[in-house]
């Protein structure tokens, strides 16, 4: 086969790698598989597509650990999002995405952006998005920059995701220094399909045309995937152009549009045109066809005079999407957008060449092929856990004092801002448009939307405790799979599938590579155990701050976004106390230990020792029992022991319900400081029901029936919270409620600007 | 109005309406009224029963909240519709397109805290009468969410003495127990209004959301209060 050669390249194209993305190796490799030099296009194609967020260079040979297959999952990884069965013809697409980067930079349009890529995912899939979630990390609140990022981000997910008109309805916040350059902010989002209307990323049969639609393309965001995988620093913000700016407006009109389009049989294929814009989805999209694309540069709508190729084919332009048209449809589906006045043009033709060609005024200026754009190098790299860390796991943490105040303690940790209440956080956020929002946020541990016309219901969650990754990064991920699965079940959803959001610091350090490939071995082995195969998600490497000498990488972060479905949306449970005279019961014997703990940290200033052992198996159990008690209406009021113990599961489920208890938490065997750590200690695979007096009896036999232990705490009564350690008369906790709700309610008030 | 033949109640999407579909939801699949989707550039509404105005960001509200909206081709034949007597019910974005097109007086300006705010609240009923508010006698309190970033009314004391004196507020922000606290005001509004009618009582906007609270499964039923006496008023009209 003949075709046009690109112009000669000189040798010192090479000695410019690194201006691509790409080392010297990556590019001595892009010429062996090339055949040739590639030219200053070429090579910067294939600098973003083979970048760490496009390519997965570091992460892949790791992330084929990961189980995906499962009952329930219609799509898995490698689309533009997975796809769960949830039942009666239905399915839910979801995913999890990172905008760290841009949004340590530029808050606003960083985090807004990021609900626009995450919702035009969803979309792409055939599904209308009907539910999102935020896992938020920031530094600690008295630090103004910290402030800054938390107002900006909060408002940045507020205006896009309240104008597009998406409830956003769960998600966490949690607080440390460690995040304090380098924020986290991951989005999940969540879809509604029919089986028959799934779409796909593809370009289809040869002779097939491919149609761009949405905003047109600009130099805003340009190289953003080559930003995202490298190391922030004071340079970073000259890089304010990379960061991409939203339009929520489009980004609506696109969406009712592809649906339509979809709905009337018009399409052939899709994607979003996300980072590395137009060169990873025509690139993807004809990888996945295995066929080649001529695309027409010229044809591709812009806002800017004079944009190079290359920069048109890696803007990250916003609320743009690549559309194959099914063949004879072509011309209703340009009418069709021009009835949402949308600007839509024909930017490409489906080939059997196999190669992505790029013509400008009708020469071919760039020829790739499509595999070798698509099959990144990949490194396998040696890990080596900091001398550090391990030092903090084996810290002996048995001499520690008791604390001399427990109510003083409760109240610091209800203050602290990963446990304290996040509602002045979701107001900023419409979280009932669509009208589908069964559970609202702060109300339960995992969100709950009913799907209309039929009896279902889907959950949502997304977790992780980084600190305990941190300590240990194995145990560490397995416990955010086990609580984002724990979560799911005390609303009374059957947990169906995950979505990993992979926040690390920089893969070549290796002790950072011990931590991710430590973590998604701990993912693999808690999603085998609890039957929760991943669809899909996303990596973010390279969260380290380099200050002079200093690297400051963040907690590792493995956040855990998990879908489940209840059968009959009317049986469900949420974590506030209803009734005077309920039966509070514990769930599961897990051991609490300060280790790892918010207590330790909070009271004690330390961030050490081993967090809580993990027994899948146990853990299983447990969640089935509760699953089993509220879908049988036996319970409607359950929350897991997580973040501060069980004083502060118990605290929350007074203030949420607004009803005092009183109870006695077990005494422990352990040696040390066995009060604080009964109240306060984690643990894992406990759970607190609270049933009416008549249903005890039947939580007994559900928990016999699956070897889970059941201890009675005490119930529901009066407007105060008292609660003491067995044995431990001489300091037990007597609050009023209202004091809990100050204390719980003071962190995020005024904290938003 | 008597139409001959009719088309049910026309609910209006704009570019950028997202409520539009929780109205055709709450009207048609929980009320059981014929309902029928009316895109921004039609012209004609006549045979229509009652118009809603939904909620939403139409034409993103980059501007000023439904400035753009209220220059869209439908707005003349809404006008129309409510010169002639039809009962025209706008919500949230829907009340700011209707301020912005001069069918009903003030302005909704940005909340009080500047920030957009997702809740529930309650209002005290200030006027029972046809076409929305026959089903909530005065002084009884409606609990149903808000979400807006630009809700509080705001219109001249001149304006809001006739308003009052004429018995057109609707609706008033208050606690729990029906008293209009300052703590209450959601948003920062004149006088605590969450919702006024015109002087023919036919055209009413408000900013909370009452096709979100017709389902108990959804933990709201007051809104069936607002969108039932709509109802009880048109279909009895259309019978």
């Amino acid at each position: 086969m003949t075709r046009p050669l690109p112009p000669v390249v000189t040798p010192r194209l090479r000695d410019k790698a690194q201006a691509f993305g790409l080392t010297t190796a990556e590019f001595d490799e892009v010429v062996t598989r090339l055949g040739r030099e590639p030219n200053a296009v070429e090579a910067g194609v294939f600098g973003a597509l083979w970048s760490e967020h496009c390519g997965y260079k570091n992460s892949r040979p790791l992330l084929r650990l990961l189980p995906t297959q499962g009952a329930a999952v219609l799509q898995g990884p490698g689309e533009n999002a997975g796809v769960v069965d949830i039942g009666e013809g239905l399915a839910v697409a979801f995913k999890m995405e990172s905008h760290n980067h841009p949004s340590a930079v530029e808050p606003v349009q960083g985090a807004g952006t990021g609900v626009g890529g995450i919702l035009r995912d969803i979309f792409a899939m055939g599904a209308r998005p009907f539910a999102v979630l935020d896992s938020l990390r920031f530094g600690e609140l008295n630090s103004p920059r910290s402030r800054h990022l938390l107002a900006g981000v909060v408002a940045g997910i507020s205006s896009y995701g309240n104008a597009v008109g998406v409830p956003t309805v769960g998600g966490e916040v949690e607080v440390n220094a460690c995040f304090e350059e380098n924020p986290l902010v991951n989005v999940m989002a969540l879809g509604l399909l029919r089986h028959e209307d799934l779409q796909r990323g593809t370009v289809g049969a040869v002779g097939n045309r491919l149609l761009y639609v949405g905003s047109r393309t600009g130099r805003d965001g340009l190289g953003g995937a080559v930003f995202a995988s490298a190391d922030l620093s004071v340079a970073s913000e000259a890089d304010r152009p990379a960061v991409q700016v939203g339009d929520p407006f489009m980004e609506k009109l696109l969406l009712e549009a592809c649906l339509e389009a979809f709905a009337r049989d018009l399409v052939a294929g899709v994607q979003d045109m996300g980072a590395a814009g137009l060169a990873s989805s025509v690139a993807e999209m004809a990888h996945r066809a295995g066929k080649g694309v001529d695309l027409d540069l010229d044809a591709v709508p812009r806002r800017e005079e004079g944009m190079t190729a290359l920069e048109v084919m890696l803007s990250e332009s916003q609320e743009r999407m690549m559309l194959t048209a099914k063949p004879g449809r072509e011309v209703e589906l340009l009418s069709l957008f021009d009835r949402f006045g949308l600007e839509a043009a024909w930017v490409g033709v489906v080939r059997d060449h196999g190669e992505l060609r790029l013509l400008e005024g009708g020469e071919v200026v760039a020829a790739m092929p499509v595999e070798a754009l698509n099959r990144p190098p990949e490194y396998v790299r040696e890990g080596r856990e900091d001398d550090a860390v391990l030092a903090a796991r084996r810290r002996d943490l048995s001499g520690m004092p008791e604390v001399a105040d427990p109510a003083g303690a409760l109240l610091t940790l209800l203050s602290s801002p990963t446990i304290a209440s996040k509602e002045p956080v979701y107001r900023r956020y419409d979280h009932q448009v669509m009208t589908n929002t069964v559970v609202l946020p702060g109300s339960a541990d995992a969100a709950v939307l009913r799907v209309k016309g039929t009896s279902l219901g889907v959950a949502a969650t997304v977790d992780c405790n980084s600190r305990y990754v941190y300590l240990s990064p194995r145990l560490g991920a397995a416990h955010a799979v086990a609580e984002a699965a724990r979560n799911l079940s005390c609303v009374g959803a059957e947990p169906l599938g995950v979505t990993d959001n992979l926040n690390f610091g920089n893969p070549t350090d290796p002790g950072v590579y011990h931590q991710l490939s430590e973590a998604i071995h701990g993912i693999e082995e808690a999603c085998l155990a609890l039957g929760t195969p991943v669809t899909g998600g996303n990596v973010s490497l390279y969260n380290q701050y380099v200050d002079g000498d200093v690297t400051r990488a963040v907690h590792p972060t493995p956040t855990i976004g998990m879908v489940g479905v209840l059968r009959d949306v009317s049986r469900r449970a949420t974590q506030g106390l209803k009734r005077h005279g309920d039966v509070l019961l514990l769930l599961g014997d897990g051991v609490p230990g300060s280790g790892a703990s918010e207590f330790l940290f909070r009271l004690h200033g330390m961030e050490a020792g081993c967090p809580p052992a993990l027994d899948l198996a146990a853990e299983a159990a447990v969640q089935r029992v509760v699953r089993r008690l509220i879908m049988s209406g036996a319970c409607d009021t359950a929350h897991d022991v997580s973040t501060g113990g069980l004083a502060v599961c118990l605290a929350e489920m007074t203030m949420t319900g607004g009803v005092g208890l009183v109870a006695t938490v077990p005494a422990l065997s352990v040696p040390g400081a066995e009060r604080d750590a009964a109240l306060f200690g984690e643990s894992s695979a406990r759970i607190v029901v609270a049933v009416k007096p008549d249903d005890v009896a039947a939580v007994l036999v559900a928990c016999e029936a699956e070897s889970v232990a059941a201890v009675r705490l005490g119930e529901a009564a009066g407007d105060r919270f008292r609660l003491v350690a067995e044995g431990r008369e001489d300091s037990a906790i007597d609050l009023a409620v209202d004091e809990l709700l100050t204390a719980w309610r003071a962190t995020f008030e005024g904290a938003l600007g | 109005m008597r139409p001959t033949t009719s088309k049910g109640i026309a609910v209006i999407s704009f570019p950028g309406s997202n409520c539009d579909d929780d109205a055709r939801h709450a009207l048609q699949a929980v009320l059981g009224a014929p309902v029928r989707m009316v895109w921004h550039d039609e012209t004609d509404l006549s045979g229509y029963l009652a118009v809603v105005l939904p909620g939403g960001f139409s034409f993103g509200d980059y501007l000023r909240g439904g400035a753009l909206a209220a220059q869209s081709p439908v707005m003349a034949a809404v006008g129309a519709f409510a010169r002639r007597g039809g009962p025209v019910l706008g919500i949230c974005n829907g009340f700011q397109v209707l301020t912005e097109a001069g069918l009903l007086p003030g302005q909704l300006a940005r909340n009080r805290s500047l920030g957009f705010v997702c809740r529930d609240v309650h209002l005290r009923v200030e006027r029972s009468a046809p076409p929305f508010t026959t089903r909530a006698p005065v002084g009884s309190v409606l609990r149903l969410p808000v979400a807006h970033g630009e809700g509080a009314y705001y219109a001249d004391d001149e304006t809001l003495d006739r308003l009052e004196g004429d018995g057109l507020v609707a609706f008033r922000y208050c606690d729990a127990a029906g008293v209009a606290v300052p703590e209450a005001n959601v948003n920062g509004a004149s006088r605590s209004i969450a919702g006024v009618v015109n002087a023919r009582g036919n055209v009413m906007g408000m900013m909370p959301h009452p096709e979100r609270a017709v389902e108990p499964l959804l933990g709201y039923g007051d809104g069936r209060l607002v969108l039932g006496s709509l109802l009880d008023q048109v279909m009895a009209a259309a019978a």
